[in-house]
This record gives C-alpha cells, structure tokens and sequence, in this order.
C-alpha cells in the first residue's frame, strides 16, 4: 500500500511539473510585463534597466525557478486587469463555480441513479428505451445549446398559439405547450449570504436558488446521460453474477436483490468515475457560465482570454491543474483502497 | 481492371456489414441525413440563395426577420435573417461546411497521431510505450475540451484577434487535432497488442522485414476496423469541440462563420426574441452530431464490440 501511495503521489507531483512548465512557458512567451507597468514615454535604456532590475533577461531556468518558488508560496503574479494577485482573484471567484459544480453533481445523483437502475432491472420496458433514445439524443447536444434552450423556455416563455383555440384540445395542447418563463438567466442574483472569507452562498435564499436552477440542470445535462449508461451497464453486469443467482435461489425479495445486494457492487465503479467526471466538468462550466454569465472561474478564464490578462490565465491554469491533479489521485488512492483486486505497485502482470 | 472491382463490389455486396446495415432502419434513416446534409454543405456555393461572405449582398434593413410561417417574415429568406440581413438559410449552409471541414480535417489529423503514437506504443513497448500512454492519459484526465481551450486561449493570445480569425480553420483543426489524439492512440494500441502476438508477425519477423514496414504493411490494416469505428464518433467530438471553442469566441470568426459560430452571434439576440437565430444553426448542428453518433454505434455493434473500449 505504501508502494502505491508513493507512486501515485510522486506520479501527481510531476504531472504537476510539466503544468508549472507548460504556464511558466506560456507566461514568459506571451506577457510582457515592463509593457503593463511603464509608459510608452520610458527610453530604451531605463526599460533595459528594469529589465534587469526585474530579472527578466535571466536564463530560462532561472526564471523557472524564481516562478515555481514564488507559485508554491502562494504567489502567481498580479493580474493586469484587476490589479490584485491572482490567487485572490481566483479565490473571489471560485465559491460561484463550487455552488454550480454541487448544484448539477446533486442533479445528476438523484435523476441517474434511479433511471440507471430502473433501466437495468426492466430493459425491455418501453421507459426504459425512452429513456436511452433520450439519452443517446442528450449526448449529441452541446451543454451551450441546452443552455440557450432551457432560456428560451423557462426564462424568456413560449407562447404556442399554433393549435385552434376555440377547441378543447386545441386549448389544452397550446396551454401544454406554453411556458411561462420568469426564471432568472443571468448572474447569481442579489440575496447572497455570507459564510465565512469570500465565500457567499446562493443555497440559503429563495432568489439564490432561482438562479443557481438553470445553470445547474444545463452543466447536469452532458454528465447525465453519461451517468445513465455507466449505472445501467455496471447493474445489468452485476445483475448477471453468480451472488445474484444464489439470492435469487434462495428466494429473497426482489427489491433486496436489487437495492442491497446489486446496488452496492454497482456504485463502487460509479463512483471512481464519477470522481474523474467532476473533475472534467470543470471544463464545461466555462461554456456554462459563460451563457448564464454566472460569476465563477469560468467566466473569469474567459474575459482574461479577451483581455490578455496573461498573468491571470496562468494562475488559472495551475489552480485547475492541482484541481485535476488532485481529484484523479484522491480517486486513483480510493479506488484501491477498496477495491482489492487493482494492483497496487503498477508492476507488469 | 474492371473484373477486379466488380468482385470486390459483388464481396460487399454479400458481406455482414451491407447485410445488417440494410436491415437497421436507424442506420439507414442516418446515413441519408448524413449524405444529405454532407451534399448541401459541400454544394453550398451552388445551392445558397445568397453569398453570407459577400457584403454587397447583404441588407442591413433586413436585419432580424422572422423564418417563413411567422409575423413579419420575407418569403426571399425561407429561415429568416440574423442580426446583420444575412440569409439564414445561406449562412447555415456554409456555417455547416466550415463545421463539417474542421470535424474532419480534425480526424485527420488526430488519426495520423493517433496511429503513429499508437502503433509505436503498442509494438515497440517499453519506455516509449509507457511514455506515451501516460501523456496520453494526463491529456485525458483534463478532459479534451479543455486541453483546446486552453491551446485555443493560448494560440489567440499569442497571434492576436484578427490574424487568428484569418487563419482560424487550420488553427482549430491543429487544435482539436492535437487535444483529441489520446483516444485514437488508446485503440489502435489496444489492437496492436492483440495482433502482434499473431503467427504472421512472427512470420513477417522471419522473413526479415523491418520493423516498420511490419507496424504499417501488416499490422496497421488489421487494425483499421476500430480505427473506422472510433473515427467516426471522433468526427462527432469534434464538431462539438469546435462548436464549443467557436462559442467561446475562441474559433471561426464570425465573417466566416461556423454552426458554433451562428449560433453564438445569435445567442447575443435571444433576449429580443429572435429565437430563430440561435436555436435553427443549434438544432443543425444536434441533427448532424446525433447521425454521425448513431452511425458510429451502429458500426461498432457491427464490427467489434470488443475492441471499442481499449
């Protein structure tokens, strides 16, 4: 065991080398920051001297180095456009993404285990077809189209007028089809509540639910139909072993068999990969709160792009690379803890 | 010459791939959309009511109008207009050509990596096996979108705004290219170690051919079925990919716009309620995505299950 949690963690700590290169890189290539701090009214000489000052004219490596010590103490540079260390800028932002990432992963959790499940035990059942068409259609659809959809509906309305309205099911069929809108679309509304640092929550009042619903249900929908599959196939091979047979032989309740005992080996692939999922969502709430301009990382990426705010792209870059890094080792270490059967030291069979 | 392709047209004719594919309605229902929908775009300077990248051709007071059907509309424009008077109908067209472009230049580019890496890995072994894999593995873990965003924000920063919307097709094709190979690298390796343990690589060894002439002459063609099968949802990925990065502003400008692009410049108009603008390119790019999807199920229950996962 020991073995394993040194190599995965020395395995996290060079991957998480190569990322400090790879953003040192990007920084030293693309920012140039003499041009964000003096005048274009400074002579070649006085830049020069600051150049030096600063230490920019040293060897790659120097530089390196003097950029990895300062990162691990916890400075990654101002960013040009708000003018405060990036860290902090990062940190302000980070609880509006949290919220969403729980806010969809709770979602996911309710709707998929259920339908996973119920797909499983009654493949042939017509939901459960419906339910896989529907997912299979889901899979096709960017989160950013969702999102646009779910807008439309749900917060700008759709008035159908096209069915005869002098008829009853003319009427009942523009009335189903009409939706009433009103759900807030953008930001994360006023009523924040304050928990603790910079930390304020949309959990704890009605408004800051509104908000946090749409967001939500767009970033649940691309993991959702994932989620379904995974459970569905994980159950119906479960379903098939030899236990199962016994439990059956031996005349215990359906809903035993499928709650306590198949449920249970089920959710031990699910969730290792569910682990690695939340760590990829990451990526999709740039696309998800850049329609719902909510206020998280994402979006703050995004404008650093538009902005050239290199310093700032980069402090991105190492927070979501510890951020993956972590999770997939966290994940990896759990995993072999409880599933015996995975190999431990990595070694060629 | 001609006998040799009739038979080889007849060996289709009587193969397991013709025989279920015509007894699949989805597949077939698929493949006519998907021949239909590649026709219009490749065809789209010939079938287009107007050019959306010739400006003499646009009006600005048709700026906005409604598709046929509804309040207000034009009969000229079927689909309506966006923002600028451009014909919908016009720009969907192209803006699927772009899309449909990138998704398989893409392919192209992320297969060639990905067989060359896989097949190195895979027959070689060893370091540069486990070195390539564990790039490949990283580069997954992040997730390929975004690893392109990320090439993408940085391809953008360093070549500014309007030098990258000039350049931006072989830019996306790089990007998506290069962020997507793990998952071709990962199956073309997985079928490599199957093969290499066969009798006629140790045959071909014997004979003394080299090493790569026994990767690409003898193991790569037995190999291509996965690749096909994967290929094909990789074309999917990737027009996502680059509807993705277009939406985020990281991709086709939107002079030369994609679906990603469309439906991005019509997102700005949803509040004003010009829904048509957005949701037409977005219900385009779903229809495309989810044959090519269907497809791609489709050929891997029919050629090998069992390779698909790597």
């Amino acid at each position: 065991m020991l073995a394993f949690l040194v190599q995965r963690i020395s395995q996290a700590l060079l991957v998480m080398f190569v990322i400090s290169v790879i953003a040192f890189a990007i920084q030293d290539g693309l920012g140039d920051p003499l041009q964000e701090m003096v005048g274009m009214s400074v002579s070649d000489e006085e830049r020069e001297a600051i150049r030096e000052e600063l230490g920019l004219n040293d060897p790659f490596l120097v530089q390196y180095f003097r950029f990895a010590g300062n990162a691990l103490q916890g400075d990654l540079g101002s960013s040009y456009f708000y003018g405060e260390p990036t860290l902090d800028v990062i940190l302000e932002h980070l609880p509006a993404t949290l919220e969403l990432v729980i806010g969809a992963s709770l979602i996911i959790v309710v709707f998929s285990v259920p339908i996973g499940v119920y797909a499983a035990i009654r493949p042939q059942a017509w939901l459960s077809k419906f339910f896989m068409g529907v997912s299979t259609v889901g899979i096709s659809i960017p989160v950013f189209l969702t999102a646009i959809v779910l807008i439309q509906l749900f917060s700008i309305g759709v008035v159908v007028d096209w069915f005869p309205s002098d008829t009853g099911w003319g009427r009942w069929l523009n009335d189903l089809l009409t939706t009433e809108g009103g759900l807030p679309s953008y930001g994360r509304g006023d009523e924040l509540t304050p928990l603790f640092g910079t930390w304020e929550t949309g959990f704890l009042s009605s408004d800051g639910l509104a908000h946090l619903i749409l967001p939500s249900v767009s970033l649940a929908s691309i993991m959702l139909p994932l989620f379904i599959r995974l459970i569905r196939a994980e159950m119906m091979e479960v379903l098939q072993s030899d236990y199962i047979r016994y439990a059956r032989a031996k005349g215990l309740s359906a809903g035993r068999i499928n709650f306590l005992h198949a449920l249970k080996n089920t959710m031990l692939p699910v969730i290792t990969v569910g682990g690695v999922q939340i760590g990829i969502m990451v990526a999709y709430t740039i696309l998800t709160e850049t329609v719902f301009q909510w206020p998280g990382v994402g979006l703050m990426f995004l404008e650093a792009i538009t902005r050239s705010d290199i310093p700032l792209i980069v402090a991105y870059l190492m927070v979501v690379g510890l951020i993956f890094v972590i999770t997939n080792t966290v994940v990896d270490l759990v995993y072999g803890l409880v599933n015996p059967t995975v190999k431990l030291t990595g070694k060629k069979a | 010459m001609t006998t040799a392709t009739v038979s080889r047209w007849d060996r289709f004719r009587e193969s397991f791939f013709w025989y279920s594919f015509k007894r699949d309605k989805v597949a077939i229902l698929s493949t006519l959309v998907l021949v239909l929908m590649v026709f219009a775009a490749v065809f789209a300077p010939l079938l287009a009511p107007t050019d959306p990248y010739d400006l003499a051709q646009i009006n600005i007071m048709n700026s906005e109008l409604p598709p046929a059907g509804l309040d207000g509309s034009d009969p000229a424009f079927p689909l309506g207009t966006d923002a600028q008077g451009r014909d919908l109908l016009s720009t969907i067209l192209y803006g699927t050509r772009v899309s449909l472009l990138i998704g398989f230049g893409a392919v192209v580019l992320q297969a060639a990596l990905g067989i060359l890496f896989g097949l190195l890995a895979g027959y070689l072994g060893g370091k540069v096996d486990s070195i390539l894999m564990r790039i490949a593995d990283v580069q997954l873990s992040f997730s390929t979108l975004m690893v392109a965003i990320i090439v993408g924000a940085v391809f953008k920063a360093s070549f500014g705004n309007l030098m990258f919307g000039e350049i931006a097709i072989y830019m996306l094709i790089f990007i998506i290219g290069v962020a997507e190979w793990p998952q071709i690298a990962r199956t073309v390796r997985a079928s490599v170690l199957a093969e290499k343990k066969k009798e006629y690589v140790d045959a071909a060894k014997v004979m003394g051919f080299g090493t790569p002439r026994i990767m690409f002459r003898h193991i790569l063609p037995n190999t291509l079925s996965p690749i096909f099968v994967i290929a094909t949802v990789q074309i999917a990925n990737a027009i996502i990919s680059e509807a993705a990065l277009s939406f985020l502003g990281l991709g086709m400008p939107e002079t030369q716009p994609s679906l990603g692009s469309l439906i991005k410049s019509g997102f700005d108009y949803i509040q004003s309620g010009s829904w048509w603008i957005t949701l037409i390119p977005g219900l385009v790019l779903v229809v495309l995505v989810l044959v090519i999807n269907l497809l791609g199920d489709w050929s891997r229950d029919v050629m090998n299950p069992r390779l698909y996962k790597g």
